[in-house]
Order: structure tokens, then C-alpha cells, then sequence
């Protein structure tokens, strides 16, 4: 009895200790910024819904709901030992690929012309692709992490395995069809795949091979005549002003007269007139463009800046490969979703339909995003290399 | 590890690179090009929105509205957003309870091929289709602007026709108005409302520019959906002018009863008219023309099959106004002018000409009515027993003196210019639209009517007239071509006779024939008639009287006057009018007046009237000219009487006192009589 209690007792002591350390480990700047961006957020939220209806606070009101739950699931993340993760890492994707399956058949619901919704009633609805971000990231890291036997380089079958499950995810999505996403996921699986160590020359034929089979979508008119249309718009906006070019062009007009002050919270006439379209979600950003200028879009720039910044501290203080390579795909997935979200709303990318991560309203993508800061903390704090 | 490390910072760098870009197209934007934005962002936030101006009213002389506004739901529809979803007018035929086909129809732009009802006006105006909107109605549409997008239900003000038919050709209507005007308009060039409208005909064109005031500007914060969510800037409209009529409404309604009256009677008459003259001033009391129409239905967008009803023969055309627009021979009405033109050319006022049975003008024979000799008569008499072969042998006589067919040195043409100084071949200068001019054949007529014509008499002079199925029929046909292809430039001594008893080939109209009796019998004046008799503001401010202008003076002494209306005093009570006026109490009112029957070839006769009263110092000179009606003293006269009846209360009605100030209208906008 007493060589047991003597067993458990160091482990428990040892356990609370590290709970602790990993506590006081917490990247705080991480925290601060995220929760920052949320609160601007949900201000900007607030200022382009409200207007929908006298009074209307049903939507603001959501996306606090959605970034409590958020909140809570991301610090349970963080809880967790990182490395555990990898265990769960294939269950996270099949479910996430489940889900993937489940919005292409009858049970999901189209809107805005993408099948990418199920409905669980009481007006909440789950976007499985969200969550398949961060499935495929965490897959793919486990995949890559074990190194092949000449350095740290992956394996030849880890990659060909990596392309598969990205493959297929991809594929999932493209069904929706959803093709910014897809195009996120794309960027998630280049970016595992460099940053574990593919070599140059295999990079260089992944793009030659992605380059390919761009120039075959456009040569084989793959392409839904939106968004060839939205590609042109986004050459010369001017060519369709009203149509196709609109959204660009009242994007550029709300941002650019904001100036260098803005107009203030809840003073944006082109916002108040709801002359952006999908201003609360795609383009959220042209609200802090407009009501809170330049100085307040750069601040939120500067605010996304050091959550990548942050996460890419991380990573390269991380200890091992696996935790190295989940938060630097994060980070990739984040800062291209920041550049395409921004670029768009500034006339620098096509409008795509992409949400600005930890501001857009949005459910499941609030959820994934706030889950995948909370891996990056989890990281942070249970690193052995800080041990 | 290293190698992650490695990457790792290649992410790092590409992610600073990637801030900074987002940063500076960020200054580019908000800062460098932010006044530019700025200005655009004005553009699509605010609308110019014009508050159309409340339109003034038309009133008679005692302060009573001719037309004046009601508000009335109007729900108007933008073209464009109509044309991009189709399901809109789907949704509002629903709601409207309209088949679809007739609002699609209404949306359309009126051109060559496009027959009413469609949109005359400019395709940038929201088009109003339903005029008679309820207030059900009109929620459904507002409440789901979602659904009705470029949709408007708004009170507006629409025109009212207190009178229905009364003077409706007098007080013309209102259309929207077309791109062109809106062009020429100041300061409106971008701007729209959806009751711009425009004076068309009548009244309403002749004073659009005061009646129209001016319409307010209001710049409107909107949304995507133009839905209005604030006012920036605010000017307020300036209502129009009220135009305050001489028209006597009650007189006006028993001239067009007596013109009804009249066309029952006389079976084949096709149209009528009435002119009441102030003598004394120039002002019009009434001005009639029958058939008539209802304006109102020019208010709701009108249809095809009225609008061609409006303008066809069968109907009568009721849009034209005889009264300014009825060109017909005046027949013996017109002998005031040829005394006058016997008088300058030196027959003696005193002297006493021979009234034979038929009077031969160069070879032919030109008779009396029902060729009766009057024996010798004075000029008096002349006039009172309208005897014909006194005026052929003067105007013959003149004829010759000029010159004949070939006249040497210029002509005189008494008869002519004596008609021309009565204000005949010429508009009056009414202030109506679209005034015809009548016709005095001279030798210069003549001439112009054979240049236009001599081609097409020179081809029938050989070819003849071979559709035309009566063989002798044809052959004068074909002789009459012949003598307009060789001799039609010349005057005929026939054409000189005719034209000196109102027959032939001059026209007048029933307003010109009204003005030049009221020279005729009060100061020798001729004016230019005018309906408006002032403008004022709603508020009762007076903007500008209108007074008729004298244009002219007749030929006439005043001796000379007196004794050619002392002679038409006669008419009523022993001439040609006596039957009709058997029974008038001349002893009250006397009439005085010159009946007139215009022949009209494979027609029936002209019926005239031109009369004043009373004799002494008139105050009202009466025409009544129906056309088709017969002889004047059979259809015409009895019409007159039947105005003066009413005018003066003698069946038993109250008399009527037109108003000789105007009406004051207190700043409420409140008419105090």
C-alpha cells in the first residue's frame, strides 16, 4: 500500500506542478490580441446588424454566444497535453471528413448557393468545413512529423499519404462546392508540407503540379461563370460597376472614406445604408475601414499581425516537430485567410468568400479559429523544450 | 528541427511582408485616395430627391375651382428595377389585383409603334401605375420593400374636374413630362419626381410655368435599397400660382347645355361651339365646344381605345375646341364687315340700294336666299332682311374698280383687308394653344392655293375623274379641274361676290366672329380675348393681372358703329332671328344680333349667331355656331336665347351676375366672394 501511495503521490505533486507552470507559460500578448479582435468584433458585428431591423440585436447578441462557446472550447484545448493530440489527430479528421460527407447529402443546407450547412435547429447551424481546417492540420502534422531516416526531412510515403487525406478533404469541399475554403485547405497542406521539410525540388514540382492543374480548371471551363466574372471584376472593377464589380467597388468606397480618423462607431453612412454586401460576415473589415479609418484598420492589421507573429514565435520555440509543424500551418492557414479577407477589401485579391479570422461573424469558423489559438497555447505551455 | 526552423522564418518573413503590403495599400486607400472616396461614397449614399410643388388651381371669376387637386394614393414603379426582376410587377399585379399584361404594358416607353397605354414620359421617373391605390394597398407594398424593390406608394396630389366635362378642352389636361422638357427645364436636369407633369393643352399649357410653382429638392440619406433613411438638406417647394378665370361657371354650363340642346335638335349636326365675350373688357365668360370629354380620364394613365375615341371623327373629336378651332364659312354674320368695307369704299350710310331677286356677277347669275326680291332697301334693312344682291353688286362693283381678272396696278381689295381689320385671317391671340387663323381668299390666297394645287388639277384636267360613277358628276369635275389648272391663281367676280356674304372659301372661328361683334358694339376696339384674369398666390397675393391687349380698331365711325348696331337690334325683335326669339321679353333685355347660314357643299348648313346684349351698352356678346345645324335663325338663334334665358333668370332661375372684381382669396387660401 505504502509503495503505491509513495508511487502516486510524486506523480500527482508533479502533475499539479507542471499544470502550474504550464498556467504561468500562457503566451499572454496571444491572449490579449485575440481577445481584442473579438471585442472589435463584435463591435463591428453590432454596427452593420443593427440597422437590419429597429433595434436589432439578435445577431451581435449571437456572436457573443458564439465567442463564449468559443472561449470555452478553445481554454479546454488548451488544457490538454498537445501531444495527446496527435493520438486523436485521425478520429478529429474522420469526424470532420464525416461531416465533410454529411453537407453534400440531403441532410445539408445550401445558402448563398453552397451546400456547407447543417442545421441543428433554434437558428444555430455548424459549417463541418470549419472544423475541417484544423482537422486536416492536425492530420497532416501527424503524418509529417516523424521524420525520415536522413534528417528531418519527411517520408516519401508520409507525403503521398499527407496529399491523400488533404485530397480528399479538398475534394469534400470542392463538392459544397466551396472553393475559397478549398483553397485554404490547399495552402494548409503546401505549407505543412514545406515547413516539415519537403525538399525544394518536390516543392517545385507540388507547384508546377498545382499551377497545372489551375491553367486545366480555366482551359476546361471548370469554373462557375461567377467566379470567372469575379476574377475579371477584380482585374478592372469598373468593367460591371453594378453588377459583378459592386462588391469590390463599395467595398473600396466604404474603407477609403473612412480616412485617416473613420467616422466613428455607428456613423459609417455607406455601413448605416448597408451598401457593402455580406458586410458582417466577408466584409467585416470595410465597417472598421469605415468607422474607425486608417489608423483604426491599421490597428486591426497590426492586432492580426502579432497573433501570427505570435504563433510563429511558438512555433519555433516549440521543442518538437509535431508542435512546431501544427502551429506553423496554423499560422499559414490564418495569415492567408487575413491576406485574401483583407487583399479583397482593399482591391489587392479577387473577392472570395473567406471570413476575417476572430472578427467575421460566424459560428463554426469563430469556434475553429478560437480552438486553434487554444492548440497554440497548448502548445506553448506544455513544450518540453521549455521544460 | 533546423530545417523547420529554417522554414519557419521564411513564413516569418513572408508574413511581415504581407502586413506591410496590407498596411500601405491601407494609406493608399483610406488616406492618400480618401477624399476621392469620400465624394463617391456621397454619390451612392444620398438622392436628390425633387418634392413636386402642389400645382395651382383654376378658378373662375367668383373664386369657384374649375381644376383644383385631390391627393390620391399613387404607386409608382422604376423602369428599370421592373425590367431586371420580372417578378416584381408579378407580385404587384397580385397585389394590386391587375392582370399582369396591363401593368407591362404601362411601363413600356410610348414610340412609333408602342400605342397607349404606355409611359410618355421620362424613362428615368418612377412610372406611376395605379392611381386609385387604396391604403391597404400601398401597406402591403411598403411593408415588404424586400419584395417590391424600386416600388413607391406615396400621397400625391392628382388634378379634379369639379365641373366633369364642363370647359374641358378650354382647361386642357396634364401629361408627364417628356425627357426633352425635363432637359430644358433649369436646375432639374438629373433630378425626378413622380408626378412631373406638364401642361398639354388648354390653360394648363398656356400658364404651366405659374401654375407648376416650383418644386422643392431634397437630398435623402438612402440605403442599398433606396430605401430613405434621413433628410440632409432640405429645400422647401414653392406651390404654384392659382390662375383666377374670367370664366363664369354658370354661364359656361348653360352654353353647353344650350349647345347640346342645340345638336338634338338639328339631327345632323356634328359639333358646336359658344363664345360669351365681355364686350366692354375683352374677358371670355364662356368658351364652349360640343362634343365634349371628361378630363379625368387623362388622370389615370389613358387607355388606347380612349385615347383613339378622343381623337376619331365618330366621336366628334371632342379634344378640339370648335370654338378656337372650328374654321367654317361665317355666312351673313359676316355682312358687318362688308358694310363696313361698302362704307370705305364711299357707298353712302344713308343711301338706299336695290334688293333685287338676282344680281348677274359677270355672267352668272348670283341669287337671294330663296330668290327673293326685297326691293330698294336702306343699309339698315339691308342687314335686318339679310339681303344678299346688295353685297354681290358692291363686291362686284369693288371687283372691277380693282381690276377684274388682271388687275393693272395693285389692287385695293376692300372687302379683304375690311376683314382683316374685323381681326379675321388671323388667331386672336387668346391665351389658348394652338389657335387656327380662319382664311380671307384674296388674290394672294388664290395664287399660294394654286401653287400647291395646280399640279394635281392639271393631271385631273386630262385624266378626269374615272372612279367617280355619275357620268355628269365627273364631267364637272373634270371642267372644274380644267378651270383651276388654267385660271385658279385668279379671282373669280363669283369668289369677290361669295366672299362678301360669308361664303366661299373664308373661314372664321367662332371666337374671332365673338371678338370682332364686341369691337363692333362697344368702343370699335378690337381686343385680344383673355381667359386668365389673374394669377395670385395661394396665400391670396396678387402676382399679375392679365388684361386683354387692344390689337386693333375697326374701320368704323363711331356713327357708323352706332347705326350698324342699331340696325342688328333689330334682328331679334323683326329679322331673320324674330321666329326664334318670338315671345323674349325685349322690353326687359333686348337682343341684338345677325343670324348667319353658311352653306357647305354635300353638308348640311352652317347655323350662326352672333349676338350681344343688351342693345344698349352690352355687356355680354353671345356666338353660338353649330355646324350641320341648319339655318342660324332655326338652330343657332334659339341656342343664344336659350344662354340669355339663363343669363338674366327669365325662366324663372336666378339671374346671373358675373363677377366684376376679383375674387379675394384670404391667405388660408379661403375665397371670399
Amino acid at each position: 500500500m505504502t509503495d503505491r501511495t509513495l508511487m502516486v503521490a510524486p506523480r500527482r505533486s508533479l502533475a499539479r506542478l507542471t499544470a502550474q507552470s504550464a498556467m504561468r507559460r500562457l503566451d499572454g500578448v496571444l491572449l490579449v490580441a485575440v481577445g481584442a479582435l473579438c471585442v472589435i468584433g463584435t463591435l463591428l458585428v453590432w454596427s452593420s446588424t443593427r440597422t437590419w431591423a429597429p433595434g436589432s440585436t439578435g445577431l451581435v447578441k449571437k456572436h457573443m454566444l458564439n465567442l463564449a462557446v468559443g472561449a470555452v472550447l478553445s481554454s479546454a484545448v488548451a488544457m490538454l497535453d498537445y501531444r495527446h493530440v496527435r493520438i486523436y489527430a485521425p478520429f478529429v479528421y474522420v469526424v470532420t471528413l464525416a461531416g465533410l460527407v454529411l453537407v453534400i447529402t440531403p441532410a445539408g443546407t445550401a445558402v448563398n448557393g453552397s451546400h456547407s450547412w447543417i442545421m441543428l435547429g433554434g437558428g444555430f447551424a455548424l459549417q463541418p468545413s470549419e472544423l475541417a481546417k484544423l482537422g486536416l492540420v492536425l492530420m497532416l502534422a501527424t503524418l509529417l512529423a516523424k521524420p525520415a531516416k536522413d534528417g528531418d526531412r519527411p517520408r516519401a510515403l508520409d507525403v503521398l499519404l499527407s496529399l491523400l487525406a488533404a485530397g480528399v478533404a479538398i475534394g469534400l469541399v470542392m463538392a459544397q462546392p466551396d472553393m475559397g475554403t478549398a483553397l485554404v485547405l490547399a495552402v494548409i497542406t503546401v505549407g505543412a508540407l514545406v515547413l516539415a521539410g519537403m525538399r525544394k525540388r518536390w516543392i517545385l514540382a507540388l507547384a508546377l503540379t498545382a499551377a497545372g492543374a489551375g491553367a486545366a480548371v480555366w482551359w476546361l471551363e471548370l469554373l462557375e461563370p461567377y467566379q470567372v466574372a469575379r476574377f475579371a471584376a477584380f482585374l478592372d472593377p469598373s468593367v460591371d460597376p453594378r453588377g459583378v464589380g459592386y462588391n469590390s467597388t463599395q467595398s473600396l468606397i466604404a474603407i477609403g472614406s473612412g480616412g485617416l480618423y473613420g467616422k466613428g462607431l455607428f456613423e459609417g453612412g455607406q455601413t448605416t445604408g448597408r451598401f457593402v454586401p455580406e458586410q458582417h460576415t466577408d466584409f467585416i473589415f470595410t465597417v472598421a475601414g469605415e468607422e474607425f479609418g486608417f489608423v483604426g484598420a491599421l490597428a486591426v492589421v497590426i492586432l492580426l499581425g502579432v497573433v501570427l507573429l505570435r504563433g510563429l514565435r511558438i512555433a519555433r520555440q516549440c521543442g518538437d516537430r509535431f508542435g512546431a509543424l501544427v502551429a506553423g500551418t496554423i499560422v499559414c492557414w490564418l495569415a492567408f485567410q487575413i491576406m485574401i479577407n483583407v487583399g479583397m477589401t482593399v482591391g489587392i485579391m479577387p473577392i472570395t468568400g473567406l471570413p476575417l479570422p476572430f472578427v467575421s461573424y460566424g459560428g463554426t469558423a469563430t469556434f475553429a479559429n478560437l480552438m486553434a489559438v487554444g492548440v497554440l497555447q497548448a502548445i506553448r505551455m506544455r513544450d518540453r523544450a521549455f521544460n | 528541427m533546423n530545417r523547420v526552423r529554417t522554414r519557419l522564418m521564411v513564413l516569418h518573413v513572408m508574413v511581415v511582408v504581407m502586413l506591410v503590403a496590407l498596411g500601405v495599400r491601407l494609406w493608399q486607400v483610406q488616406v492618400v485616395q480618401g477624399e476621392e472616396f469620400v465624394s463617391a461614397a456621397a454619390e451612392t449614399r444620398t438622392r436628390n430627391v425633387v418634392v413636386p410643388a402642389v400645382r395651382g388651381q383654376i378658378l373662375d371669376s367668383s373664386g369657384v375651382p374649375l381644376v383644383r387637386n385631390r391627393t390620391a394614393l399613387v404607386v409608382s414603379v422604376d423602369r428599370n428595377q421592373a425590367l431586371k426582376d420580372p417578378g416584381v410587377l408579378r407580385r404587384l399585379a397580385a397585389v394590386l389585383d391587375r392582370p399582369l399584361g396591363q401593368l407591362e404594358k404601362r411601363i413600356r416607353l410610348c414610340g412609333p409603334g408602342v400605342t397607349r397605354p404606355c409611359w410618355p414620359g421620362s424613362p428615368y421617373q418612377p412610372i406611376p401605375i395605379d392611381e386609385k391605390a387604396t391604403t391597404r394597398e400601398a401597406l402591403a407594398i411598403l411593408e415588404r420593400q424586400e419584395e417590391f424593390p424600386g416600388v413607391t406608394a406615396e400621397i400625391q396630389a392628382v388634378r379634379e374636374y369639379p365641373g366633369g366635362r364642363s370647359g374641358a378642352q378650354m382647361l386642357g389636361y396634364l401629361q408627364p413630362v417628356t425627357q426633352e422638357e425635363l432637359e430644358r427645364r433649369d436646375g432639374l436636369k438629373a433630378a425626378f419626381s413622380g408626378v412631373d407633369v406638364v401642361g398639354r393643352d388648354g390653360l394648363e399649357a398656356v400658364y404651366d410655368e405659374a401654375l407648376r410653382g416650383r418644386p422643392g429638392l431634397r437630398k435623402v440619406q438612402v440605403d442599398r435599397l433606396g430605401k430613405a433613411l434621413g433628410v440632409e438638406q432640405q429645400v422647401a417647394p414653392v406651390p404654384g400660382d392659382h390662375l383666377i378665370t374670367s370664366i363664369d361657371s354658370r354661364i359656361q354650363r348653360l352654353v353647353e347645355q344650350a349647345l347640346k340642346n342645340a345638336m338634338k335638335k338639328a339631327p345632323r349636326a356634328d359639333g358646336a361651339a359658344g363664345v360669351v365675350l365681355d364686350p366692354r373688357t375683352g374677358r371670355v365668360l364662356a368658351l364652349a365646344s360640343a362634343p365634349g370629354y371628361d378630363p379625368a380620364v387623362w388622370t389615370d394613365g389613358i387607355s388606347e381605345e380612349e385615347y383613339q375615341r378622343l381623337l376619331s371623327e365618330k366621336t366628334g373629336k371632342p379634344l378640339v375646341s370648335r370654338a378656337i378651332n372650328g374654321q367654317f364659312a361665317p355666312g351673313s354674320t359676316f355682312k358687318v364687315s362688308s358694310v363696313a368695307a361698302m362704307l370705305r369704299a364711299g357707298y353712302p350710310l344713308n343711301g338706299r340700294y336695290p334688293c333685287p331677286g338676282a344680281y348677274m356677277v359677270g355672267n352668272r347669275a348670283f341669287h337671294n336666299f330663296r330668290g327673293i326680291g326685297l326691293g330698294t332697301l336702306t343699309l339698315h334693312m339691308a342687314l335686318v332682311r339679310s339681303c344678299d344682291t346688295i353685297f354681290y353688286r358692291a363686291a362686284y362693283e369693288e371687283y372691277l374698280r380693282d381690276g377684274g381678272l388682271h388687275p393693272k396696278k395693285p389692287p385695293q381689295e376692300r372687302f379683304a383687308n375690311t376683314a382683316r381689320a374685323f381681326g379675321f385671317g388671323r388667331p386672336t391671340g387668346i391665351d389658348l394653344p394652338g389657335e387656327s387663323a380662319g382664311r380671307i381668299p384674296d388674290r394672294a390666297w388664290k395664287k399660294s392655293l394654286w401653287a400647291q394645287t395646280s399640279a394635281d388639277s392639271c393631271r385631273r384636267a386630262r385624266t378626269g375623274y374615272p372612279e367617280v360613277k355619275s357620268a355628269s358628276r365627273a364631267a364637272f369635275l373634270k371642267r372644274l379641274a380644267y378651270e383651276n389648272c388654267a385660271e385658279g391663281y385668279l379671282l373669280r367676280p363669283g369668289d369677290a361676290a361669295n366672299f362678301s356674304i360669308g361664303q366661299g372659301d373664308v373661314l372664321v372661328t367662332p371666337l374671332q366672329l365673338a371678338r370682332a361683334y364686341a369691337a363692333l358694339v362697344s368702343d370699335g376696339r378690337l381686343r385680344s380675348p383673355r381667359i386668365g384674369w389673374a394669377l395670385v398666390r395661394p396665400d391670396g397675393r396678387l402676382v399679375r393681372r392679365i388684361d386683354p391687349p387692344v390689337v386693333g380698331r375697326l374701320p368704323l365711325t363711331e356713327k357708323e358703329r352706332a347705326y350698324i348696331k342699331n340696325a342688328l337690334s333689330q334682328v331679334a325683335s323683326d329679322g331673320t332671328a324674330a321666329g326664334a326669339f318670338a315671345g323674349f321679353p325685349m322690353d326687359l333685355v333686348r337682343v341684338g344680333g345677325k343670324t348667319g347660314t353658311a352653306e357647305v357643299y354635300g353638308k348640311e348648313d352652317t347655323s350662326w349667331f352672333a349676338s350681344f346684349a343688351p342693345t344698349r351698352n352690352p355687356r355680354y356678346v353671345v356666338v353660338v355656331m353649330v355646324s350641320q345645324g341648319g339655318m342660324g335663325g332655326q338652330t343657332a338663334a334659339p341656342a343664344v336665347r336659350e344662354i340669355y334665358e339663363g343669363i338674366y333668370g327669365l325662366t324663372g332661375e336666378d339671374p346671373i351676375k358675373p363677377a366684376t372684381r376679383l375674387p379675394v382669396i384670404a391667405s388660408d387660401g379661403t375665397v371670399r366672394r
